[in-house]
């Protein structure tokens, strides 16, 4: 499930559940549709909800990474339970992103 | 290699089977009694299988992914998975991290190297034209 959050020049799209080759599409389009219409320049990707992601996710992050930074937005992944942080690090993900370890709502 | 149990699952290379996929696998290897992250390192590993299979296996056609879950010699899960598709003409680049030939689907190019990350090994038999099996073993910690 996705719930995008609209902001001052931010968006948040929380993800509760999985994320692989599967749901990432209907993340994507979803998320895509939001992002070209506000063109905010802080995308928040909170993955507090997120109970499994393979590398599918890490596509996500790098093909949101890419519409951003037509604008020169940013991409922040806030909130990554422990189960998903070894993915995340072995791609090597941060150097596009910032990982935020606690959720959106604290920052 | 002594087999002490063994389970065969075969599906149609659908998206919607990759969630199944994995719970399968996990359910099979319940009886082992992994840690959490162990059996997170297999779900992960088995997806990434499964996602190449019907996205680089089968493109744009679909056809069927098998998978064979052993437990052998005393606490090492096996899995096999495999495809009758396209094939892969160079396993070694495709291996690469990063190489992918799937950009237009967001394809990271990350695949093989977290199967190779997550498991103890893994063996990728590919011939073009007949299809791609990928065989990957992990061992499972002892419990107390």
């Amino acid at each position: 499930m996705l719930k995008l959050i609209r902001g001052q020049d931010r968006l948040t799209a929380a993800i509760i559940g999985e994320i692989d080759h599967h749901t990432a599409r209907r993340i994507r389009e979803e998320t895509d549709a939001v992002l070209q219409q506000d063109l905010p320049h802080e995308l928040i990707f909170d993955f507090s909800g997120v109970t499994f992601m393979d590398s599918s996710g890490i596509g996500l992050i790098m093909g949101r990474y890419r519409l951003v930074s037509q604008w020169g937005g940013t991409v922040t992944i806030a909130g990554a339970p422990s189960r998903i942080e070894r993915i995340l690090k072995m791609s090597g993900i941060e150097k596009l992103a910032r990982i935020h370890p606690i959720k959106e709502e604290e920052v | 290699m002594m087999i002490q149990n063994e389970a065969k699952l075969s599906f149609l290379s659908k998206s919607a089977n990759e969630s199944f996929a994995r719970v399968a696998v996990s359910g099979f290897f319940m009886q082992l009694d992994p840690t959490v992250d162990e059996l997170t390192d297999i779900k992960t590993a088995i997806s990434e299988a499964v996602t190449n299979a019907i996205v680089h296996g089968y493109r744009e056609t679909t056809g069927i992914v098998y998978i064979t879950l052993r437990i052998v010699n005393g606490r090492t899960a096996y899995v096999k998975v495999r495809d009758t598709g396209c094939g892969i003409p160079d396993v070694k680049q495709a291996m690469e991290p990063l190489y992918t030939t799937a950009p237009e689907e967001e394809r990271a190019g990350l695949g093989f190297a977290v199967m190779q990350s997550f498991m103890d090994t893994v063996r990728v038999h590919s011939r073009p034209g007949k299809g791609t099996a990928v065989i990957m073993t992990k061992s499972l910690r002892t419990r107390e």
